[in-house]
């Protein structure tokens, strides 16, 4: 059952989820991007703003409206938010020849995600198969991830750099959120139309006011989603992965690795990237240690390390394994995509380095085609 | 992610680098591991390695660790009575039983002879399962010959073939001088009815496979143990990856034709 917001609809279920104890997360404009921030209030999410990305650029801009969603992948995802980039693992103690091992508890604060945006809702999927692995259970993440409450937002505005649609991930979210919203804006009437997709989104819905849908506003919706499928700014095929894999030594892959700068900022900052390292410490008496566990990148040439040197040691290796873990093997590991198509690793890749086009130009076994632009 | 205590209950030097502990719980004790797992070793504020069982007596694991950076030397310069942390076991085994009522072929490789002793081990004590059963060891020089006391203990018996080859010999070398291949060409099996298990450096590895096939022991008959750069052990680090697999659960030990192609591919 959809139900349009009435005015104020959205702070009040802000209010109703903070008053729930909830830490409140969503989209913020902060040092020039959008990013993510704890928020008190609908006052702090970006009304106004929408940004414009592409392969290495994003640039802010304001929209002239009072649209509050009118811009696709914040530059941050959540994963830091259930998998944050520091964990304590264990703090242990040693008193002569004896050694205590403490395992803290997960610090697990009641959150809610505000603005989730349909691939990042996938990307949680993602994440949920490598952390909530039945035989393998992160209590931080588990702990962080049981009960936090999310708030979906439908794309209308697909950035230059997403591919959702490719990836059959979005852009209007389907399933794993307690509310989903969104927002219509056409000149004289500004909406935003919510749907429950839990019995708790439910109850939730019923205490902020708002009225049921009409026939226009669900067309309307509608015509929307239509709008932002045909938006996408990028595309990738599957059949193009398929072609992709096949030659490890295509001379791409030394193509790419030419202005790859191996700096793994598109792993930072890829939603469902989840490689980490494992980090000890002493104090200075040596009595007491920690174990820290931190986020790590398949792009630094430590990653592989074995005595004897790194099995990874050429960029073109690394890169190779980062887009074919993304694309090809993740589906062995995991049964689904490692890449759901926010376009944040093109957006934030310094040299501009679009995968899209990658796969695009690997799944071509004619090395003297050019390189195509960007699509659209 | 929580080791547990466990307290050094023995220390060997083996060689110039490298240290065989038995490990005893200091309170609860792990999950009894099979041939071919590994633990996480954990030596108090430097960090984890992994590490193959290389024997599991009595509740009391045997560990052989060669020093080559920050942790394998704390765990090396551990003494008797010292405590280390242990979590596992962790991976695939060996699955000797694999090879019932068939001929045994184990091929080692330098350090590759500790995750192998279990295989050996466990066969001995089960000896009437199997048919012929050959060791061959092969290390860089004879100073670098690993369990020295227990291969002779070894060679000495009827009911299993023990060879071991050096790279380079020493003047007071009796044995064999070449590389471990060398030996498969000759030992004394029925190819189509044998098992291979083999571990060592990944080249060493490739080759003694082929060398293996070379005498038609079926692909399907050859297991081999891999070493990857590992933090977690549970699938969640990322860093063990080979193509679709996690070394850390979906090996260490598996099958020659399960990673042929991987193998192949460089850097992979
Ligand atoms: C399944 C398996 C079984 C093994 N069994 C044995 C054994 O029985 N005996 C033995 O001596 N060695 C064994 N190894 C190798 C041993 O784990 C490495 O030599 C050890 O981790 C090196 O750590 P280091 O800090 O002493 O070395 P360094 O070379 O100083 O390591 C430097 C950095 O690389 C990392 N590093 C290096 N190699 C590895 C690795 N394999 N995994 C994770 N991190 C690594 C270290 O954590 C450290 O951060 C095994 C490895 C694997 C994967
Ligand atoms: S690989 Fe790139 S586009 Fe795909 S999910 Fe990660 S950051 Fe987004
Ligand atoms: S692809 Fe771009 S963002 Fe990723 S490591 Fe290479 S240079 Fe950095
Ligand atoms: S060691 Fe961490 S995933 Fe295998």
């Amino acid at each position: 059952m959809v139900q349009v917001l009435g005015a104020g609809g959205l702070d009040e279920i802000v209010r109703a989820l903070r008053a729930q104890g909830r830490t409140v997360v969503g989209p913020v404009v902060r040092d020039g991007v959008i990013t993510h921030d704890v928020i008190d209030s609908a006052a702090d999410l970006p009304r106004g703003w929408t940004e414009e990305q592409d392969a290495g650029r994003y640039q802010l801009a304001p929209t002239g409206t009072d649209e509050i969603f009118a811009f696709s992948s914040p530059s941050t995802s959540w994963k830091r938010y259930l998998y944050p980039e520091r964990t304590l693992l264990i703090r242990a103690r040693r008193r002569r020849d004896v050694v205590e091992i403490h395992e803290p508890e997960p610090e697990a604060p009641p959150m809610a995600f505000l603005g989730v945006r349909s691939c990042d809702l996938a990307a949680l999927d993602v994440l949920d198969r490598v952390f909530l692995d039945p035989d393998a259970t992160d209590p931080t993440y588990a702990a962080r991830r049981g009960d936090v409450f999310i708030v979906a937002v439908a794309c209308s505005f697909p950035g230059n750099t997403c591919f959702c649609s490719s990836m059959d991930t979005g852009p209007t979210p389907r399933s794993g959120f307690d509310l989903a919203i969104r927002e219509l804006h056409d000149g004289a009437s500004h909406d935003l139309l919510v749907e429950a997709g839990s019995t708790r989104g439910a109850a939730l819905l019923a205490e902020v006011e708002s009225r049921a849908a009409s026939d226009t506003d669900v067309a309307r919706a509608g015509d929307s989603h239509d709008r932002a499928v045909a938006g996408m700014g990028r595309r990738l095929r599957s059949d193009d992965i398929q072609r992709a894999a096949l030659d490890p030594d295509h001379p791409r892959w030394d193509d790419v690795a030419q202005r790859c700068l191996a700096c793994a900022n598109c792993t930072m900052v890829c939603p469902t990237c989840f490689c980490s390292a494992t980090e000890d410490s002493t104090d200075l008496t040596g009595t007491e240690s920690e174990r820290w566990r931190v986020w790590d990148s398949c792009f630094t040439l430590d990653f592989t390390h074995l005595h004897g040197g790194s099995v990874r040691s050429s960029t073109r290796s690394r890169y190779r394994q980062w887009l074919l873990h993304k694309l090809v093997t993740w589906h062995d590991q995991f049964d689904a995509s490692g890449c759901v198509g926010c376009g944040r690793c093109i957006t934030w890749c310094p040299v501009g380095i679009d995968l899209t086009e990658e796969v695009a130009a690997l799944a071509r076994s004619d090395e003297s085609v050019p390189r195509e632009g960007a699509a659209p | 992610m929580t080791p547990r205590p466990y307290r050094v209950v023995s220390r060997r030097d083996d060689l110039i680098d490298t240290v065989t502990l038995e490990l005893a719980p200091v309170g609860d004790a792990c999950p009894a591991p099979m041939a071919g797992q590994f633990n996480m070793l954990w030596a108090f504020g430097v960090g984890e390695a992994p590490i193959s069982v290389a024997g599991f007596d009595d509740g009391v694991l045997i560990h052989t660790i060669r020093r080559v950076g920050a942790v394998t030397a704390a765990l090396c310069a551990s003494v008797d009575g010292d405590q280390i942390g242990l979590r596992g076991p962790f991976g695939t085994g060996w699955d000797l039983p694999r090879a019932t009522g068939g001929d045994v072929l184990v091929v080692a490789g330098g350090l590759g002879l500790a995750p192998v002793r279990p295989i050996i081990t466990d066969l001995l004590a089960n000896r009437a399962d199997f048919g012929r059963a050959v060791l061959l060891v092969g290390a860089r020089t004879p100073d670098a010959l690993l369990y020295r006391d227990e291969l002779e203990g070894w060679r000495g018996r009827l009911d299993l073939d023990v060879e071991v080859t050096v790279d380079a010999a020493s003047p007071a070398w009796r044995g064999d001088v070449g590389v471990v291949t060398r030996l498969i060409e000759r030992a004394p099996v029925d190819p189509a009815n044998t098992t291979a298990f083999v571990c060592g450096p990944e080249v060493m590895m490739r080759f003694a496979a082929q060398a293996v096939l070379d005498r038609g022991v079926p692909a399907t008959h050859v297991v081999l143990s891999l070493e990857r750069n590992m933090h977690c052990a549970i699938g969640h680090c990322g860093h063990c990856q080979l193509g679709p697999m996690f070394v850390c659960k979906d090996g260490p030990v598996v099958g020659w034709t399960d990673v042929e192609a991987l193998l192949r591919i460089r850097e992979r």
